[in-house]
């Protein structure tokens, strides 16, 4: 896209002065100098006229499961919105809150019980189309099952270069995400604050998740 | 493609702005365009660029946050708050590279 040369002007956060864009120029949309969607806006909604959301643009998940497949997709997505200059927001509730106990986010599993999208690219080789095929449900309840899938997802991910789950969290916590757990799977886990890996912020409510989620884009997980 | 000219100096970009060629970049083009976004590049800012373009220009893609990380040993928390707000986006421009592609 073009971007139109504008008077030149400090950036919010101590940044320095701004040169003027020479004409014609094409350049990549850092957020920072154009009003796009990701800037304060204001305005009314339409009943009640009570004032809209003005802040940066935010993004809230939700994580509630504890399996090591459900434990990735808000890191990935949250990571790759903090990227983008987004501000993220991460609450950990029940099973969910695995991941940020540092007993146990280290041995996390992946189980082939209940989930129909189970096939093994390998068995392509065999015969072309067995790639696709669907494996019987009941081989997940065989005993060791749920530790080979674990163990085939973790090999899977590290092929791609992506961090395990602790790593993931440091990663997370020094990008600038904002985790919490939740209080009241907290109690009902007994857990201990001292377990939960530092990068979470404090034990909150709902209500206080709610507060901290205004204005944001809400994930459930 | 089209290209950019800045204080005499062009090259090629994509339909982003993001360099298509990278032996069109110099340090001293990457000073001029560090001035349009409000960064002055020192050597602290300028050390993940070059690590960039080594490791680019072994494996052919733009690094990410992460590979900065675990290869460059860059600590992600300053690299944040060298290029604030969209950082692996604006040191691969910076770097005269391609957009980012990978996820994480």
């Amino acid at each position: 896209m073009t971007i139109t040369e504008q008077p030149v002007t400090a950036l919010p956060g101590g940044a320095g002065v701004r040169a003027p864009i020479p004409e014609g120029f094409i350049m990549p949309d850092f957020g920072d100098r154009m009003p796009g969607p990701g800037s304060p806006q204001t305005g009314t909604s339409a009943e009640g006229g009570t004032t809209a959301y003005t802040g940066p643009r935010k993004m809230a998940f939700i994580c509630s499961k504890g399996n090591l497949d459900m434990a990735y997709p808000a890191f990935i997505m949250g990571n790759a919105a903090l990227g983008e200059g987004i501000e993220v927001h991460i609450f950990f509730t029940f099973w969910g809150l695995d991941i940020i106990n540092t007993k146990l986010n280290h041995k996390l599993k992946f189980t082939m019980a209940g989930n129909t999208a189970m096939h093994m690219n390998e068995l392509g080789r065999l015969r072309p189309g067995w790639e696709n095929l669907s494996l019987p449900q009941a081989m997940g309840n065989l005993p060791g099952m749920t530790a080979f899938a674990t163990t085939m997802m973790k090999k899977q991910l590290e092929e791609l270069e992506i961090p395990d789950i602790p790593d993931f969290l440091d990663l997370m916590q020094a990008s600038g995400a904002h985790m919490y757990a939740c209080k009241l799977s907290f109690d009902m886990a007994k857990m201990i604050e001292a377990d939960l890996h530092p990068g979470v912020e404090g034990v909150i409510s709902a209500a206080d998740f709610v507060e901290i989620a205004e204005g944001a884009q809400v994930i459930f997980i | 493609m089209p290209t950019n000219t800045i204080n005499g100096r062009s090259f090629e970009v994509d339909e982003e702005g993001f360099f298509t060629d990278r032996d069109e970049w110099s340090e001293d083009l990457a000073k001029d365009l560090a001035a349009l976004i409000g960064i002055e590049l020192d050597e602290e800012h300028l050390a993940p660029l070059r690590f960039m373009r080594q490791d680019a220009a072994v494996t052919g893609v733009t690094p990410t946050l992460r590979r900065l990380q675990t290869v460059g040993g860059f600590d992600i928390k300053s690299l944040f708050a060298l290029y604030p707000g969209k950082p692996a986006k604006k040191m691969s421009w910076l770097a005269g590279l391609r957009k980012p592609v990978g996820c994480v």
